[in-house]
């Protein structure tokens, strides 16, 4: 249960970061170390370079720009937990993050390196796809910016060169008074979910849902966005029978298969959890 | 090819000098390097919390950490919490409330306890209880940690 043995590398600045990626072979980038180290423990990761992002300047910030919540790579999952920005903008973010592990674990993990490592239980990547975030990536070609749902292109394998860094993500802020909700079913507190729903609701002026976002995670090899239904809901009053139609549609997904959880849990838990996360989100709609 | 780093930090407010390998998290190299055998490893990879310290004020899981990423910063370690033979009120409580039986993964609960206490001083059970969601105790079925630490609380507002 000892990392095997690498090169250590702590660049100063992003600048320096990216040319380290460009010329090692092998390498990783550290950036939290809560999903990097127990791997490097485990050895499940061989890297013949480590690439640490720890002393890498201007890379951790939470800001406003209006429309949206922009958070550096590397902000730590504690920093996210008591900004007082996130709650008031981003409140299903907020949510969630309490599900993310616990304190120990949040006070050095960082939303860039959640991303990155794609777990698709891990509750800040099903956030992100719930709220359609922006990724801006940085690598040796230049900046180039990619929507989250074209970040994921297989299980735990996300669209970004060996040579490339996560630098920002853009988290759209819904309209005040929206309603959210966040739930997961974990065997334990902290544990990796076996299923949870993100739910995000608005509804206009005569009560009728005008916007809906519902994310599932941990059921699939990414999050799932429930497209089919949220058009579902869209128009409608919003009502139990809705919530739980909605959860049914939720319910008929491809599930993943595993040792220890069967797909057939996987979409009963789905079903369930999204129903939930939307009675939850409707319970916290601030009518106009 | 194995690197070395020297590595410089305060730990309890002493400063202390060593060279590691790079690979070395920083709970062998407390345990190893400066002889603070306080600090315990169960799981190695982040489940037990058994390992915790405090990392510039903030918990953190020693085997999730190199020691090269802590040089130039500041540890507390279960070794820092007493005040020379005067315990500490929460080591005190988890004396009294039968807070540990083995006293395997007490280093990790009273860690973790000092910044839950120190950011909350008035919890609930609840909170307790989430509070110590990340540290595993094989002995004593929970309940008297958590009623130490709710009598920690207790003690320690009085003195403040
Ligand atoms: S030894 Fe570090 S969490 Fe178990
Ligand atoms: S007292 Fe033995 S593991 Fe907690």
């Amino acid at each position: 249960m000892k990392p095997p043995v690498f090169s250590y590398h702590d660049p100063r600045s992003l600048a320096e970061a990216v040319s380290l990626l460009g010329r090692l072979e092998n390498a990783k980038v550290l950036a939290g170390g809560q999903s990097l180290m127990p791997m490097l423990n485990m050895r499940y990761v061989l890297p013949d370079h480590v690439v640490d992002l720890g002393r890498v300047e201007g890379l951790a910030y939470i800001r406003d720009d209006g429309e949206a919540v922009v958070v550096g790579a590397m902000t730590r999952q504690r920093d996210i937990e008591f900004s007082p920005l996130v709650k008031e903008k981003l409140p299903l973010l907020a949510e969630a993050i309490l599900s993310t592990g616990h304190r120990q674990t949040r006070n050095r993990g960082t939303i860039g390196g959640s991303l990155c490592h794609l777990d698709p239980s891990a509750e800040q990547v099903t956030v992100a796809a719930a709220l359609d975030a922006t990724l801006t990536i940085e690598g040796p070609r230049g900046r180039r910016t990619m929507p989250f749902a074209e970040f994921p292109v297989a299980f735990m394998t996300p669209n970004i060169e060996p040579d490339e860094l996560l630098v920002e993500i853009r988290l759209p802020a819904w309209p005040k008074g929206h309603g959210y909700g966040f739930v997961e079913f974990a065997r334990r507190h902290g544990d990796f979910a076996i299923a949870s729903a993100a739910a995000l609701l608005q509804v206009d002026g005569s009560g009728k849902i005008a916007r809906a976002s519902l994310t599932l995670g941990g059921v699939d090899t990414a999050p799932l966005r429930m497209t089919e239904a949220e058009e579902l809901m869209v128009g409608q009053v919003p009502d139990e029978g809705l919530f739980r139609a909605a959860g049914e549609i939720c319910g008929r997904i491809e599930a993943m298969d595993d040792a220890l959880v069967p797909a057939s849990y996987r979409r009963k838990l789905a079903a369930v959890m999204s129903r939930r996360a939307l009675v939850l989100a409707q319970g916290r709609v601030e009518r106009p | 090819m194995t690197e070395m780093r020297k590595i410089s930090v305060k730990v309890n407010g002493k400063a202390y000098e060593a060279e590691a390998e790079v690979r070395m998290h920083l709970a062998d190299f407390l345990r190893q390097k400066l002889g603070l055998t306080g600090t315990h490893l169960g799981c190695e990879h982040g489940v037990c919390g058994a390992c915790t310290i405090l990392l510039d004020g903030r918990t953190a899981r020693s085997c999730l950490t190199l020691a090269v990423q802590v040089d130039g910063h500041e540890i507390m370690t279960i070794e820092g919490i007493a005040d020379g033979d005067t315990l500490h009120p929460l080591q005190e409580a988890f004396r009294d409330n039968h807070g540990l039986q083995c006293g395997f993964c007490t280093p990790g609960m009273l860690t973790t306890l000092i910044e839950l206490l120190r950011d909350n001083p008035d919890p609930t059970e609840e909170e307790v209880r989430i509070g110590i969601s990340g540290n595993l105790c094989r002995c004593t079925g929970y309940q008297g940690i958590v009623a130490a630490a709710l009598d920690a609380a207790k003690r320690m507002r009085a003195l403040s």
